[in-house]
């Protein structure tokens, strides 16, 4: 599944900006970003809900732009679940094999499977507003699987579902998807989700990619201060490179390993995660000095703002329970690893 | 208990007319007089034998029957093309769909009229069905617009990506949950179409007319109690079909929907 230079405006707005995007065979692709970043419209354009302004859609490497919904043979999960409210479980499953006239007794049989599938085999017979959410996330599953597409679009599929339902139906999709090996673009603004579900992940913003690849990748070494904004905390400092690798910042000079050689003089954004930056006990090499700002204590680590001689914020995962008892306008030496910064490329 | 009272009376007020109505039609004296003198079922015969009575029935079924089986698809596509379609001057379209409401019916009779006389259909039933679907449209639009409202359009695109053409998406999704709307326009529609007489009264003649023209001629002419007894069958009629759509139609959902 291909988009090659698409774009969608919707009056004077853009909401999908000659993108290219190609998810391979058998993928679980992410589409990750905030709202109104586009990912949305990407999905409606590869399902053919809306036409691109520019650019072709390709699957499997043939041309669909022109081809109207009905006739790409996608299965769809949209957010609210999109059931037929006036069929049954059974007939809302079974409503793609009956567009394509299959006989009587297959529809019966794939029902079934795609229901045990699911396992709501025993909840055929009931409406869907008499399902929980989660349950009627399975149905819309079913329905969308049952006739054998070849790409799943997932729009959502888990923003409507309390905390502790949507981590058990990540591990179910997931399952599901693994066990049916199929390729899969899922929309999501959850990067737990996209980090924990994808194989691969595109980061959207302001409908343009702005990175693409494993999660890992993509937490490890974010492309831009937007994606590392976006995925995960991260703390950036504002410097200057005095040397290929040293940078300047809050009247230190840092030791930076880890990606490409610095030029001196160069302004320089470094990110940092939280969960890397270390309380020290005394000085050392890349130990600032900073007063506690605010704490957060949240069980199993307490996050810790705090301020740098210049002004700068550092955030700062510590690990409960803490070695020292932290308070509110203490002084405390943080220790940022060499290794642990993410040198940043790109605008604001 | 003030309230109550309030409540009673009102009731009274309302259905009072209703209740000396059909009182009368049982009065076993040529006059329409209140109190009734007695209690006899000659009026209700004299109803049912009454020739001009009989074919005005028959008009009125043609005539509603023809008006609502037009003005139901019309509706239905006009509520669809006010919701989705692409149409300049979306206010200005559905001012004009639902004008008829607001349109003194004494001037659209003799719209009517003098079209009719201009295309010669003086004498034909027609021109009463076409001028009962014009009444009628604004309910029909008026109550499947709101169906047409609350269908999440999330659920075509599902049909869609499933597989279904847009006739057949049409068919089998949008249609069966447009119906509350569709039922609901329907009721009004019967509802409306049989109770007109204003504009009937202008397009009509004594062999076209439809009942409440018909009564209103019987009126004017005789003041005997047959008019009564006919006006309880009619009162009968109407609120059985409002009752059989409720009961079968779960007409109060419909309405709460709204």
């Amino acid at each position: 599944m291909e988009l090659r230079g698409c774009t969608r405006d919707y009056g004077a707005v853009r909401a999908v900006d000659r993108l290219d995007l190609s998810v391979h065979e058998g993928e679980f692709l992410a589409l990750l970003g905030p709202s109104g970043c586009g990912k949305t419209t990407t999905l409606n354009l590869i399902a053919g809900f809306v036409p691109p302004t520019a650019g072709r859609i390709l699957i499997d490497g043939a041309d669909v732009t022109d081809r109207p919904a009905h006739l790409r043979g996608l299965g769809v999960v949209f957010q609210s679940y999109a059931l037929f409210p006036h069929l049954s479980v059974r007939e809302n499953v079974a409503f793609g094999l009956r567009e394509r006239r299959l006989p009587a007794a297959d529809i019966e049989r794939r029902v079934g499977e795609a229901l045990e599938l699911v396992r709501l085999d025993r909840a055929g017979r009931q409406r869907p507003a008499e399902l929980s959410g989660g349950m009627q996330q399975r149905v819309a599953l079913a329905r969308a699987l049952v006739y054998r597409p070849r790409v799943l679009l997932l729009d959502e599929p888990l923003a409507a579902l309390d905390k502790k339902l949507r981590e058990e139906m990540r591990d179910e999709l997931r399952a599901i998807q693994r066990s049916v090996a199929i390729t899969t673009l899922f929309v999501t603004h959850d990067q737990a989700e996209a980090l924990g579900l994808s194989d691969r992940i595109a980061v959207m913003n302001k409908g343009r990619i702005e990175q693409l690849g494993a999660p890992r990748e993509i937490y490890e070494h974010p492309a831009t201060r937007f994606v590392a904004d976006f995925i995960g905390a991260s703390t950036v400092l504002r410097g200057r490179a005095v040397a290929a690798d040293r940078v300047a910042t809050a009247g230190v000079v840092l030791r930076v390993t880890g990606g490409r050689a610095l030029t001196p003089g160069q302004d320089i954004d470094l990110a940092i995660r939280p969960e890397r930056v270390r309380v020290a006990s005394g000085p050392g090499d890349n130990v600032l000095d900073a007063r506690v700002e605010s704490l957060v204590y949240q069980g199993a680590q307490t996050e810790v703002t705090a301020r740098l001689d210049d002004g700068q914020r550092v955030l700062v995962f510590v690990t409960e329970p803490a070695p020292v008892r932290l308070a509110v306008g203490q002084a405390v030496r943080l220790h940022l690893p060499f290794d642990a910064f993410m040198v940043l490329a790109g605008p604001l | 208990m003030i309230l109550r009272a309030a409540v009673v009376a009102l009731v009274a007020f309302m259905t009072l007319p209703t209740v000396v109505v059909i009182a009368v039609s049982f009065n076993p004296t040529a006059i329409l007089s209140f109190p009734p003198a007695g209690f006899s079922l000659r009026w209700y015969e004299n109803v049912l034998t009454y020739p001009q009575f009989q074919r005005a029935a028959v008009n009125s079924v043609v005539v509603t029957g023809g008006a609502v089986a037009l003005a139901l698809p019309v509706g239905t596509l006009a509520a669809l093309a006010l919701e989705r379609g692409r149409l300049r001057g979306r206010s200005l379209w559905a001012a004009v769909l639902l004008s008829p409401l607001v349109v003194p019916g004494v001037a659209a009779g003799l719209g009517f009229l003098i079209l009719a006389a201009a295309l010669g259909l003086l004498r034909s039933r027609s021109v009463l069905i076409a001028a009962h679907v014009a009444l009628v449209l604004p309910f029909v639009v008026r109550s499947v617009w709101v169906s047409v409202r609350n269908l999440d359009p999330a659920l075509e695109r599902a049909a869609a990506s499933l597989g279904a053409t847009p006739w057949r998406t049409f068919r089998r999704v949008t249609l069966p949950l447009l119906r509350p709307g569709l039922f609901a326009g329907l009721l009004f529609a019967v509802v409306v179409s049989l109770n007109e007489f204003v504009v009937s009264l202008f397009i009509s003649n004594r062999v076209t007319e439809i009942l409440p023209v018909a009564m209103f001629t019987y009126v004017v002419n005789y003041t005997d109690p047959t008019i009564a007894a006919l006006s309880s069958l009619f009162i009968l009629a109407t609120f059985l079909v409002v009752w059989l759509a409720d009961r079968y139609l779960d007409l109060g959902r419909v309405f709460l929907q709204h």
